[in-house]
């Protein structure tokens, strides 16, 4: 009887509370019915559009069975193609990291003119179809390009081999981590690095130990993304290529062989190895976005 | 470009700047201007005859038509996207949100055949789509499809941050005179993140403009019908028609520079816009 009282004093709590904040949550509030309408049909549209394509990968990569799985994987040429795509990302993502390095460098520790200039410079491959990315190769390295004589005349290949295949993923994933770098040295100023170098640390010693260290979440989330386009780039790859098995197909290629010999299982096989990679990639592009939120 | 330095004790501006600016013009400017010089070994009447041919023509029209449409869809689509993900709180509402992403991430192959061979006659969808009469895989459908897939994220990803920072007074405001819910969202919300929606939407086109992994295995590629412009590029350069594949090339380069001058504009009045409003 006595506890009657009291849980009385604790109900009439909430309605002080709303008392005190003149319906602020409701301002904003849309009627139920609307607000589950509008989750209705972002989760249906999503589902339908992003993620049925995504499972259908993987079903399809099973759907003859484990054992065909394997099989498919082993393949020589498909091994091949899975040794190139990781030589072609592993050097795309060193060079496009220190030209980012130094990029970023450049335009967050100096002011000059023109700078928006340059930075605009640097973003444009992100708007330029990979098709045009691999054709401007051709046009300068291929047998009829400006250089295709003399190259040929010295026996140096570069449209239809690794370096054309290079100078396609490189222009294609040239952005992606010099635009991680850039806003964040911007916001961190020079006054880390100036102290540094007033107390007597080297150009290059200050850049290792104070630069290095406050950009290197950026760093490694540039890194991911840079990575994960190299891997995937299909189009610009695919007019530089030449598409020969074994040699010069990529990842990416490889699928298209094999899709278009009708062997679909060992297609959505390998395609399983780089739909994973994607799924890798935004688990721990989340966790870094996290840990760059913290830092 | 003229360089102007300010006094700085920090040390390396000649050497970074030099190879960024030595980098930046063997990978990107230097090719790019290669087309262009080899646009220019054409005539303008030779330039006008092949951009004016009836396949060329039409798989620009394709192109274009295809992606302002997939734009639009992912217009609309994303804003409820967006919506859901920042005014909702539900249970799987980060599972959502990582999902946006997935087209990104996704290589444009994989998500070619995938579509493909969901949308085949024999597919989870392409079968129950077929039986209404409805031929998605291998058509100009498809390619409406594969588009919107791959455009969707970059609608969502430039609205998202500005909904998120749009400050709950103004709302409150118009609520606290008496305006009905959907009137602020139409004149007090939807002017506020109108410069994102267009950005994202001009940001969509120009991906789906250029696209070609994710669209090939779907079109059925048939000229006339269901050809677009990046695959006739790589047609005319297997047929080794360079000048051909270099002009439409550089019609469809001016068109993204074009579109990038214009998604820029878009973001600085956004930006001015935000400024404006803190």
């Amino acid at each position: 009887m006595t506890a009657l009282p009291v849980t009385d004093l604790e109900s009439s709590a909430p309605p002080a509370c709303a008392i005190a904040r003149p319906r602020k949550a409701d301002a904003r509030e849309d009627p139920p019915l609307v607000r589950r309408a509008i989750i209705a049909v972002a989760v249906g549209f999503l589902g339908l559009f992003i993620v049925l394509p995504l499972i259908n990968v993987f079903a399809q990569a099973f759907a003859k069975g484990i054992e065909t799985y394997l099989s498919a994987l082993r393949d020589d040429d498909t091994r091949s193609a899975i040794h190139l795509t990781l030589l072609v990302a592993f050097t795309s993502v060193l060079l496009n990291g220190a030209f980012g390095l130094a990029a970023a460098w450049a335009i967050a520790k100096f002011d000059f003119r023109g700078k928006n200039v340059l930075i605009t410079l640097i973003d444009l491959p992100f708007s330029v179809s990979p098709v045009i990315a691999g054709l401007v190769f051709v046009l300068l390295f291929g047998l009829q390009g400006l250089f295709g004589a003399w190259l040929a005349a010295h026996d140096i290949k570069i449209i239809f081999a690794l370096p054309g295949i290079l100078l396609a993923t490189i222009f294609v994933t040239f952005p992606f981590i010099v635009r991680e770098l850039i806003p964040l040295m911007q916001e961190q100023g020079t006054e880390e690095e100036e102290a540094a170098l007033s107390l007597g640390a080297s150009g290059i010693k200050t850049f290792i130990r104070v630069t290095l260290p406050n950009v290197k979440w950026a760093l490694l989330y540039g890194v991911l993304l840079c990575n994960a386009r190299a891997m995937g780039e299909f189009g610009a790859v695919s007019v530089v290529s030449g598409h020969i098995r074994g040699e010069t197909n990529t990842m990416p290629l490889q699928i298209e062989a094999l899709y278009e010999d009708y062997q679909s299982a060992a297609a959505f096989a390998v395609a399983s190895l780089l739909a994973l990679l994607a799924l890798v990639t935004l688990i721990a592009k989340a966790a870094l976005e996290s840990r760059v939120g913290k830092d | 470009m003229v360089v102007q330095r300010r006094r700085s004790v920090i040390p390396g501006f000649g050497i970074t700047m030099g190879t960024s600016l030595l980098w930046l013009s063997l990978i990107v400017l230097l090719p790019l201007a290669a087309l262009f010089l080899k646009t220019t070994e054409l005539t303008f009447s030779q330039f006008v005859g092949i951009i004016a041919s009836r396949r060329v023509l039409h798989a620009f029209q394709l192109s274009f038509g295809l992606s302002l449409a997939a734009a639009a869809v992912n217009l609309v689509f994303g804003t409820i996207v967006v919506w859901a993900l920042v005014r909702y709180r539900f249970p799987g509402r980060k599972l959502l949100d990582a999902v946006v992403d997935i087209p990104f991430a996704l290589p444009t192959a994989v998500a070619g055949i995938a579509l493909t061979n969901l949308y085949a006659e024999s597919g989870w969808l392409g079968g129950p789509l077929s039986q209404l009469g409805i031929k998605v895989a291998f058509t100009p459908l498809g390619i409406f499809v594969a588009l919107v897939f791959i455009g969707l994220p970059f609608v969502v990803r430039t609205v998202q941050p500005v909904l998120e920072d749009l400050e709950r007074e103004l709302e409150e405001a118009a609520a606290s005179l008496g305006a009905s819910r959907w009137t602020i969202v139409r004149r007090v919300v939807l002017p506020a993140v109108a410069p994102a929606l267009l950005t994202g939407f001009a940001l969509a086109l120009a991906r789906a403009v250029g696209e070609y992994g994710s669209v090939i295995f779907i079109a059925g590629n048939l000229p006339n019908v269901s050809e677009i412009a990046p695959l006739l590029i790589v047609i005319r350069l297997q047929e080794f028609r360079y000048a051909d594949a270099t002009a439409i090339a550089a019609v469809m380069l001016i068109a993204s520079f074009l579109l990038l001058f214009l998604i820029n504009a878009l973001q600085r009045w956004s930006e001015t816009r935000a400024g404006n409003r803190a």
